[in-house]
């Protein structure tokens, strides 16, 4: 759900790694977008022509939070391999988390249409009394400002410090992602494995802060 | 027991719908809906059978008489009871046991009766259900997570097994354990070990004695396959699916209420007596609602759930007085 904030130093043309990188590096952002929808397209289409198995509804429900999920460690992997290997995808850091916002509101809509077919009652009562699904819509509710702000006007108006304090929260929605997964299974198989992603992504973080504050000798540009 | 092999020209004793006539309604719905993709849904139409993980050739076709005791619901297609199953010792996914489970040898196959009883013995499968008549009972199914089925079960009353065993005056409940046999389950082995095992189950004794409690050997009208339990398993359709323990290989009668496998698992989540009800919600989701495996694809809509199951006229007598919420 970042953005390059447009005070950073702007990032390299041509990243570290050589040449057949440029050519990834050039990549419109447009198939980005396009490629990051193929797995919803394909799962609606498995839907439609009854592929799904014995409990389709769950199926699909499952998937949808999985790629909003996997979309979102995505975007939080670009500054950390940014760091470590040179390599500098931060142009599609954008692409990366609002897809993973698309994502979710399908997946909350496949909740609330297919699962529960709008039944309010038991919408409110599910969020109010379940603590998975109480996780998950505090989830949805901190990502809409972040995919809101997604965007360059956002930057320029809000200015680069207020944007960058505001995407931070980035980092919570991933946490409340991974327990909304954790707590929603009987057995937690699959969500450690996802859960153990997010705590690498953010323990580098909390680590690289951590160290700069007693060395002081990272540079600017590794910031956030 | 009657066990004929199959061959071709066999008429089937069932009267619940052939697998090709629920394949063709499903067929049929499909192109009703107008979803103009009838090619690919043929072809996944056909997949059942074609590609069944266990060995169709094995399966043995079963003759029962029916049973007053069955609803006359529709019963859940069998390519959904066969493939979409709890079954750990196979892996976790309900994918899993329908991949994993023809490694399982059925054959021989021994149950033990021991314990607060009389006769004790140990049994050859063959010998265990050879002087009970089996039954046709097509029983509502509702899983601990939501879902449900309508499954016809071939078996016979637990209540026979137990007469012939003589409980003795001492004996109060009744444990029931699964094979263990990590060299053919492959989810008794390996780094991550979601369950203690051998899987344990355990019931009331009054529990085990009702009519409604069956032990299965089939489902429609073939014996089990390996993915539900085969070749014997336990069926009390009051209760939420886990207990219905697969692949028996000892029953035992015992004074005190036994250790079951979810409840050692989680304590605060999964109880002894784990009966269907509406009203005590699991603490991380409602059990108020179900979704009927089968009905209606992505738009079904969720059903109500019913006080045990739907079988409370013929239940719920055993728990007058008990505070169920306490007792779940």
């Amino acid at each position: 759900m970042s953005v390059e904030a447009p005070s950073l130093p702007r990032p390299r043309a041509v990243p570290r790694g050589g040449k057949q990188l440029v050519a990834f590096w050039q990549v419109p952002k447009i198939l980005v977008y396009l490629g990051g929808f193929i797995p919803a397209v394909w799962w609606f289409e498995l839907g439609l022509t009854d592929r799904l198995g014995a409990d389709p509804m769950k199926a699909l429900e499952h998937a949808l939070g999985l790629w909003a999920l996997r979309f979102l460690i995505a975007s939080l992997a670009i500054t950390p391999l940014r760091q470590l290997s040179g390599i500098n995808l931060i142009r599609f850091r954008r692409a990366l988390g609002l897809l993973a916002f698309y994502y979710v509101v399908l997946h909350l809509l496949t909740y609330l249409v297919l699962d529960q077919g709008l039944d309010l009652s038991a919408i409110i009562a599910d969020i109010l009394k379940r603590l998975y699904i109480t996780i998950g819509m505090a989830g949805f509710v901190i990502l809409v400002p972040l995919a809101i702000t997604s965007n360059n006007l956002a930057i320029r108006r809000l200015g680069a410090q207020t944007w960058n304090r505001l995407h931070r929260w980035v980092y919570l929605v991933a946490i409340l992602a991974v327990l909304h997964f954790l707590l929603s299974v009987k057995v937690p198989i699959e969500p450690l494995f996802y859960a153990a992603l997010v705590a690498i992504l953010l323990g580098y973080r909390l680590a690289r802060s951590l160290l700069r504050e007693r060395g002081g000798k990272v540079p600017a540009r590794a910031r956030n | 027991m009657v066990i004929r092999n199959r061959n071709g020209n066999d008429i089937r004793p069932s009267e619940i719908t052939p697998r090709g006539i629920y394949l063709n309604r499903r067929e049929l719905m499909g192109k009703a809906a107008g979803l103009g993709a009838s090619a690919a849904l043929a072809g996944s139409a056909a997949l059942p059978l074609a590609s069944l993980p266990f060995s169709e050739a094995q399966a043995a076709t079963l003759a029962f008489e029916k049973s007053k005791f069955s609803t006359s619901e529709p019963v859940t297609a069998r390519e959904y009871v066969t493939s979409y199953n709890n079954y750990y010792e196979f892996g976790v996914d309900k994918g899993d046991p329908g991949q994993n489970a023809h490694t399982l040898t059925t054959t021989p196959w021994n149950v033990k009766v021991d314990g607060l009883v009389a006769k004790p013995a140990d049994y050859a499968l063959e010998d265990f259900v050879k002087p009970f008549a089996l039954e046709q009972r097509i029983y509502r199914h509702r899983c601990v997570e939501g879902w449900s089925m309508v499954i016809p079960w071939v078996g016979f009353p637990l209540a026979k097994v137990l007469e012939r065993a003589e409980p003795l005056g001492s004996a109060k409940f009744v444990a029931f354990e699964t094979l263990m046999r990590p060299s053919e389950m492959p989810g008794q082995h390996g780094l991550f070990q979601p369950l203690e095992w051998p899987y344990v189950e355990g019931l009331r004794l009054d529990e085990a004695m009702h009519p409604l409690t069956i032990l299965a050997v089939g489902i429609y009208d073939e014996t089990l396959p390996n993915q539900n339990g085969a070749p014997l398993r336990l069926v009390v359709p009051w209760k939420y699916g886990f207990k219905g323990i697969k692949s028996i290989v000892r029953i035992s009668l015992v004074e005190n209420a036994p250790p079951t496998t979810w409840n050692l698992q989680n304590s605060n989540e999964y109880g002894f007596y784990s009966n269907v009800n509406p009203e005590v919600d699991h603490p991380r989701w409602s059990q108020k609602t179900e979704r009927r495996i089968g009905e209606g694809g992505l738009l079904a809509k969720r059903r109500e759930t019913l006080p045990f199951n739907g079988y409370a006229d013929q239940v719920a007598s055993l728990y007058s007085g008990m505070d169920l919420r306490k007792f779940f």
